[in-house]
């Protein structure tokens, strides 16, 4: 039964990924390319790639789909609904017990040692991804200068822009899709 | 009850839209929701959104579902939950079965790449924003021990890729001992 296989093969992939996308990433291969042959390799570096160009967590992503390609809508539903079981599970427990326990000063001295290295970890997120709108790659390459000057502008006037007048940041990342989009058509 | 309906609606159309927007991972979904549920509904206190990244970050799963849970069931126990998920996951499925009808032209398109590359830019914008606001007040309440917690947290994920939950629990413990020694 293919619909019981996709949602039996997302469930581990939703239950092993702990830290996101890249951690799904092998697990999603493993899955459907070695244990099941849904996809073949270059089907799984472009599912790969559209992920990242567009909204959504890789897996659920990769979900949708595999689950399309191997049983159409049924089987996108299927996998989208294996790969998000163990969460909701897991994470309702989680909550319950966060709610339920945050009071106790043991659990507080806890929590407070660990906000810091939370926001150290956003932090390194916005280290990567200013990294790759200048330059393309997730690390700072050797030559420093060879840099995307639009996007560097785009950036720092968005900054400026959150900073001062709190404006939505949805409308923020949608006009500079736009403002690049001009920018990068006039000055390629 | 018609106060309550009203607040499932926003949780709804909150997640969907963040949801909609977010490139980049679940690192980006959380300085959205910062935005959103913290600064601009109020639903949230910054102390307590720090506290459901490092949950949804350290449950399986994707970082994006787990958060989403994790706030629909603070507004609105296990139904806020079920109704944030779905807001969550309805727009990459719809998006994804769209483009897989004709992915190969999508993904050589020029004008969505060029717009995508902009939108990188916009993106790595919003999380800086959030990361100058969450690092600010840590620097403002001067305690040394917090931001040197900071620092190194950071030097040890960009220069040593130390494992995330590794991280997370040795931060606990230093809290734990901090929170026992009375400081």
């Amino acid at each position: 039964m293919i619909y019981l296989e996709l949602i039996w093969a997302f469930m581990q992939i939703g239950l092993f990924s702990i830290g996101g996308g890249y951690a799904a990433m092998p697990l999603i291969q493993h899955q459907a390319i070695d244990v099941h042959s849904w996809l073949t390799m270059t089907e799984f570096a472009d599912i790969m790639t559209i992920s990242e160009m567009t909204p959504g967590p890789i897996a659920i992503n990769s979900a949708t789909f595999v689950g399309i390609q191997v049983a159409g809508i049924p089987g996108a539903l299927a996998a989208t609904f294996g790969c998000i079981l163990p969460s909701c599970f897991i994470v309702t427990f989680l909550a319950f017990i966060y709610y339920r326990s945050r009071g106790m000063s043991s659990i507080q001295g806890i929590l407070n040692g660990i906000r810091p290295a939370v926001i150290a970890m956003i932090a390194s997120a916005a280290f990567s991804l200013i990294t790759m709108a200048f330059y393309g790659t997730r690390y700072i390459p050797a030559d420093i200068l060879d840099i995307d000057v639009i996007a560097v502008l785009l950036f720092l006037v968005s900054v400026v822009v959150l900073r001062k007048w709190k404006i939505n940041p949805i409308a923020v990342m949608a006009g500079c899709g736009l403002l690049g989009l001009v920018l990068y058509l006039l000055f390629p | 009850m018609k106060d309550r309906i009203r607040k499932y609606l926003t949780l709804f159309s909150s997640v969907f839209m963040i949801s909609a927007f977010t490139f980049g991972g679940g690192f980006v979904i959380v300085p959205l929701m910062k935005r959103k549920f913290v600064d601009e509904l109020g639903w949230i206190d910054n102390e307590e959104m720090l506290d459901l990244t490092a949950i949804a970050q350290s449950s399986p799963g994707a970082i994006a579902v787990n958060a989403s849970i994790l706030i629909g069931y603070k507004t609105l126990g296990i139904p806020g939950a079920a109704v944030a998920i779905l807001g969550t996951i309805i727009p990459p499925f719809v998006i994804i079965s769209v483009i897989s009808a004709f992915y190969a032209a999508f993904r050589d398109n020029r004008i969505i790449s060029l717009i995508m590359t902009g939108m990188l830019a916009g993106v790595a914008a919003v999380v800086t924003d959030v990361v100058i606001s969450m690092a600010g007040t840590l620097v403002r309440d001067r305690n040394i021990i917090s931001i040197t917690v900071m620092i190194l947290a950071f030097i040890a994920l960009r220069l040593f890729s130390v494992n995330i939950i590794i991280l997370i629990v040795l931060a606990g413990l230093i809290g734990y001992i901090r929170q026992r020694a009375g400081r």
